[in-house]
């Protein structure tokens, strides 16, 4: 872990995934989503790499996290972009690592706010345990077992590199 | 005015929003940039976003208004949460029923925020001094005290219109400064952000004695006071707040401080024009101006709704927040880390 090229490396993993994918579900002008901060760094790289044609958009969930009235908001908001009609585009939703799947929760919320999807994909860089909603991944860079209060988390933009970090 | 209620937590976040006197500039820009955030809620079909529902908010307005009260409305609604508007005016009041019961009265209710306009200067502290120690106040223009949301969509809009840098600006703020809590939050809100040069510009009776203290130029000379500036702020008259008089008569007024197109070119080519409303055209300025293409005074109502859900969003925020610490409650994952 920590290698420069290790994410290289499963963000290629996942291109070869998605376009398999792709192809099997018949996903017409598909756009790509990152989810701030980690998911929009990979979606930038995954998005060259798929040389897809329309703009790649970005989602700060910020204002649809079911943790407000336990944790306020987070100071950092960007806003959201999106700059391509929702209604009927195959979506292909992008973010580093997924762990409880609350995130996603959020995310396919607010993308519901934008209009109404014919299709949402989601790809992520890491599939870790620890789910607590029915939430899985079609796109898969690595898959990893962690323990109670063991963390990874994607540091970048350049470099991207995985940081695992234990419980002190 | 009384001190005794802060406005800001031991940690720095905001817990009423009364005036803008004494904030720390991040907290301005903090406001502004969560604002811009907010303002790409309207591009969604769905215009609203989840964050504050099942909370309660009462627009409490003691005094009439229909662009700040109406924006209010729409901003918590945009934010998922309950209003409830009282017009004071038109109900307890004229039955006999004190400020104070009817506080306790909404409080009973559950109610989580107060949005306060009142005509007297202070209510909106005097207020918040009171209220039970879970609910927030925000100040919606106290007498000619402070008018705290509308002086930062209008630093809102400067900064949409000219850049971040306020350093480099020159604003002429325009008319009635006496009687206008607009033009007193403009000011500190301005001084706080360190524009280059605040002038106020007006007739002597409407200009208060002690206006240089603030921090600004003062100009009694329509013509000199906005020659090479970057933004105009023009103020309402505030006949109502008017005790005698202090004006010859709105057509003189018209004469010599009213905004036309002849004047605007005084101004740098690129000037911004800006009121905050209702505008009396033909006294303040000319319809030409106040449609033309220097205008944004469209525009400022547009982004109070993104700035009031902003402020009530982040004083929400503390509150949540401050719940939190009391409880002792092993420390949640920071926003933003991948979950």
């Amino acid at each position: 872990m920590g290698q420069v090229n290790e994410v290289d490396a499963l963000i290629d993993t996942m291109a070869a995934q998605l376009r398999t994918l792709i192809a099997a579900r018949k996903l017409t002008d598909p756009a790509m989503v990152g989810i701030h901060t980690g998911g929009v760094w990979v979606a930038e790289q995954l998005h060259r790499r798929m040389d897809l044609q329309v703009p790649l958009g970005s989602l700060d969930i910020s204002f649809y996290r079911d943790d407000f009235t336990r944790i306020g908001m987070n100071p950092q908001v960007r806003p959201s972009q999106l700059p391509f009609d929702i209604d009927n585009r195959n979506i292909i939703l992008v973010d580093d690592v997924l762990h409880t799947g609350r995130t996603i929760r959020a995310a396919l919320n607010e993308l519901f706010d934008y209009g109404r999807p014919a299709s949402i994909t989601l790809a992520v860089l890491v599939e870790r345990s620890g789910r607590e909603l029915p939430i899985e991944a079609d796109v898969i860079g690595r898959k990893m077992e962690l323990g109670d209060g063991e963390h990874i988390k994607l540091t970048g933009p350049t470099p991207l590199t995985l940081e695992l970090q234990k419980p002190a | 005015m009384n001190r005794l209620v802060q406005q800001v937590d031991a940690q720095g976040r905001l817990r009423h929003f009364l005036t803008l006197e004494g904030l720390k500039r991040q907290m301005l820009i903090d406001i502004l940039d969560t604002a811009e955030s907010f303002s790409g809620v309207t591009e969604q079909t769905v215009k609203k976003v989840p964050l504050l529902r099942g909370k309660t908010i009462v627009n409490l307005f003691f005094e009439a208004s229909t662009r700040t009260r109406t924006t209010f409305e729409l901003a918590a609604k945009r934010l998922s949460a309950d209003v409830l508007n009282m017009n004071i005016n038109a109900s307890s009041a004229s039955k006999g029923e004190t400020l104070l019961d009817t506080l306790r009265n909404l409080e009973a209710m559950h109610v989580d925020m107060f949005v306060v306009r009142h005509a007297e200067s202070g209510a909106a502290h005097f207020i918040a001094q009171h209220v039970a120690p879970h609910i927030s106040v925000i100040n919606g223009g106290d007498g000619r005290h402070a008018h705290p949301t509308q002086g930062m969509l209008d630093m809102f809009t400067i900064r949409r219109a000219k850049g971040p840098d306020f350093g480099r600006l020159r604003v002429a703020i325009v008319g009635d400064v006496m009687h206008s809590r607009v033009a007193r939050s403009q000011i500190h809100a301005l001084n706080i952000l360190n524009t280059g040069e605040v002038r106020v510009v007006g007739p002597r009776t409407l200009i208060p004695a002690d206006a240089a203290d603030l921090g600004v130029h003062v100009y009694h000379n329509f013509e000199e006071g906005i020659r090479d500036v970057d933004v105009i702020m023009m103020l309402r008259l505030q006949r109502e707040r008017m005790q005698g008089a202090l004006l010859p008569s709105e057509h003189e007024y018209f004469r010599l401080f009213g905004l036309t197109q002849k004047r605007l070119a005084l101004a740098k080519s690129d000037v911004t024009v800006m009121h905050p409303g209702p505008i009396n055209r033909g006294v303040e300025m000319d319809s030409q101006v106040a449609d033309g293409p220097h205008s944004v005074i469209l525009e400022q109502v547009t982004h109070g709704i993104a700035v009031r859900m902003a402020v009530m969003s982040m004083v929400m925020s503390q509150k949540a927040q401050a719940i939190q610490s009391t409880q002792n409650t092993p420390a949640v994952p920071t926003p933003g880390a991948g979950a």
